[in-house]
């Protein structure tokens, strides 16, 4: 303990007498690591967006009653031909419906089953919006406002109005903004939506969404689920989607093939449906590692350069501590350990001063038409960040000022005094 | 008279860049309070001798006593400790720590020891430095005096631990007249007062023959 405060002690004064040599180097750490900080809360912040953009909004598994052929035609059932070659022609999708059945109990299961977040009923109806002569395609999707805003972020994309607008009124109808447009309705304005078999429903609008996908914005709203049901004139018990949020959407992959199997549905996961947006987050996330681990990489050149350079000015010194009995250890450690202070102090300033420029970064306006609840780039805190740069940068100085030092442990004094 | 520092049949070579047999069948002995210089023409092997009995240097064959522990074959662990106890040293370049103050080069060894605490090191440091009268510069930076005071430091330095022996390599080779006059009364009074051992390398033959003994050496040899 003594000797290591003398060693310290060395340490800060050959550090303070070099200050210019030492600013830099610990420069370079606080370069590398606030760089660190701000590539990686940037760039998770903008993956957190992205992420939100998709994922947040799609349920982690869709369930639905796919329209397709049997897979076994009925050919396939006789033993006779069952070693022949078979061929079917016009095969035709099988009569099915398409609500699920028995939707309620499922739901109510699914929502007892502890992996499961939470599942919701939605009713898909096709119709067309009435304005004068006009009339526009429409999909309408009849939905628990609160269920889905609490699960899938649902509120983040209206733009006026509420969800709570929405499930207060049996009537009301949330409009994709492209619809609004084209027809010139405000809020509170009614909207006549006729059914596929011409019935008309008037509507009153309660609010508008913006998805940020023009061909949604342009066709799709929402409305309950019991006026979807008027829509399409069917019993309350008609359902066409379950949405499921589970807790872990690592989980999403089993779950869907348990709940195809064992209801007979088709289940979609997540994974399945978005392969290519996971793809997409690690890669960049590997760029921003990449990018990072590079620039640390270049100021533990730094300071290996630096370290090295103070030891060959040093040779006295080194001679001197070792005939006064410092050991080779000793000297050692006085170079790792200025190493190491270089990289603490470069590196706290570093996490300083990434955090202060991602708070910057944090609120610069962003606005896009996208993702109409964002007004700043996004940044991401996440305190794991700053402990890897932290041990990245006191690893890093370690190694650069390990080599130097250990070259200082082996100068044998005798050669440097005799060499005088 | 207790033996401070015995060596056995010390022989050295150099392998590089020829093998070269430094220093012959070396054997002598230092008593308590013994002042002693080694003389001899350039390359007789004298400064190689010392660096052996100061322990610094370890590829050599023989034995070696330093306040009869023998120290051949220890650790440079063992070593630097026994140096530091045991053993001060002043060179021919005064060898300060440039950046740090007078006291502190002096403090340093016993700091390494970590015998005393601070405040008492500080006394003694202190103290050393009144006895080489350069008490007045201890808190200048060792680069800021002159050469014959860095010389009276580096003294008070191989003093601070009260070791055994000072070794000197031509201490008083860098140095004028009077300066070298000053640095063996200094030496004489440490072996007279406080009965040291001393001993110096050197090719000043005025201040070899004030010593108590001179050993000469010649082509690796004790004459």
């Amino acid at each position: 303990m003594n000797s290591f405060r003398i060693i310290l002690g060395i340490s800060k004064i050959h550090l303070i007498s070099r200050i210019k040599q030492t600013s830099i180097a610990a420069l370079g750490v606080t370069f590398g690591i606030s760089a660190f900080i701000i590539l990686m809360g940037f760039m998770n912040g903008l993956n957190g967006l992205l992420d939100g953009l998709i994922l947040n909004r799609t349920p982690h598994i869709h369930v639905y009653n796919d329209i397709k052929p049997s897979e076994n035609q009925p050919i396939a059932y006789f033993k006779d031909v069952s070693e022949t070659f078979n061929v079917v022609h016009s095969v035709k999708p099988k009569q099915t419906q398409k609500k699920i059945h028995n939707a309620q109990p499922l739901i109510n299961y699914l929502n007892q089953t502890p992996k499961v977040k939470g599942a919701i009923p939605q009713v898909s109806a096709q119709g067309f919006y009435i304005s004068g002569n006009q009339q526009l395609n429409g999909m309408i999707t009849g939905i628990n406002a609160l269920a889905e805003a609490n699960l899938f972020n649902f509120d983040n994309y209206i733009t006026e109005g509420s969800v709570i607008d929405l499930n207060n009124n049996i009537n009301g109808i949330l409009l994709g903004i492209g619809v609004a447009k084209k027809m010139s309705l405000r809020i509170g304005d009614r909207v006549q939506i006729a059914n596929i078999k011409g019935e008309i429903i008037p509507l009153k609008i309660v609010g508008f969404f913006q998805s940020g996908l023009a061909e949604i914005d342009n066709t799709q709203s929402y409305v309950n689920v019991k006026t979807a049901q008027r829509i399409l004139a069917e019993s309350e018990s008609y359902i066409t989607d379950i949405n499921v949020k589970l807790h872990n959407i690592e989980d999403a992959v089993a779950m869907s093939k348990f709940i195809a199997n064992e209801f007979g549905l088709t289940a979609i996961d997540i994974k399945t449906a978005n392969a290519q947006f996971e793809t997409g987050t690690s890669v960049r996330n590997l760029i921003s590692y990449a990018v990072s681990i590079t620039l640390l990489l270049v100021a533990g050149f730094g300071i290996y350069n630096i370290l090295n350079m103070m030891i060959y000015e040093k040779m006295n010194d080194i001679a001197i501590l070792k005939a006064t009995g410092f050991s080779g250890n000793d000297v050692k450690r006085i170079f790792i350990s200025q190493a190491v202070i270089i990289g603490i102090v470069g590196g706290v300033l570093g996490l300083i001063i990434g955090y202060l420029v991602s708070r910057l970064i944090d609120n610069i306006p962003f606005e896009t038409e996208a993702i109409p609840n964002i007004t700043t780039y996004p940044v991401v805190y996440n305190y794991i960040h700053y402990i890897i740069a932290m041990l990245f940068a006191m690893i890093s100085t370690f190694i650069a000022g390990y080599l130097p030092a250990q070259k200082a442990k082996n100068i044998d004094p005798v050669e440097i005094i005799r060499g005088q | 008279m207790s033996t401070i520092l015995e060596a056995k049949n010390i022989n050295k070579y150099f392998r590089d860049p020829v093998l070269f047999h430094a220093l012959k069948n070396i054997s002598f002995d230092i008593t308590k309070g013994e002042f002693v210089s080694i003389m001899g023409k350039s390359g007789c092997g004298k400064s190689t001798l010392l660096y052996i009995l100061s322990t610094m240097d370890t590829d050599y064959d023989g034995e070696l006593y330093i306040d009869g522990e023998l120290t051949s074959g220890k650790t440079n662990d063992e070593l630097a400790f026994i140096r530091n106890k045991h053993i001060g040293f002043v060179f021919q370049f005064h060898y300060l720590l440039p950046e740090f103050t007078v006291l502190e080069n002096v403090m340093l060894p016993a700091k390494k020891l970590g015998e005393k605490s601070i405040e008492e090191i500080e006394y003694d440091a202190i103290e050393k430095l009144k006895l080489l009268h350069i008490d007045d510069q201890a808190l200048k930076l060792a680069s800021r005096i002159s050469g014959g005071q860095k010389q009276r430091v580096s003294i008070a330095r191989a003093l601070i631990n009260s070791p055994s022996i000072i070794m000197g390599d031509e201490p008083t080779g860098n140095l004028d007249s009077k300066n070298a006059e000053n640095v063996f009364n200094i030496f004489q009074e440490l072996s007279h007062q406080q009965n040291l051992s001393l001993l110096i390398v050197t090719h000043d033959e005025e201040f070899a023959n004030k010593t108590d003994r001179i050993i000469t050496m010649e082509d690796g040899h004790i004459i």
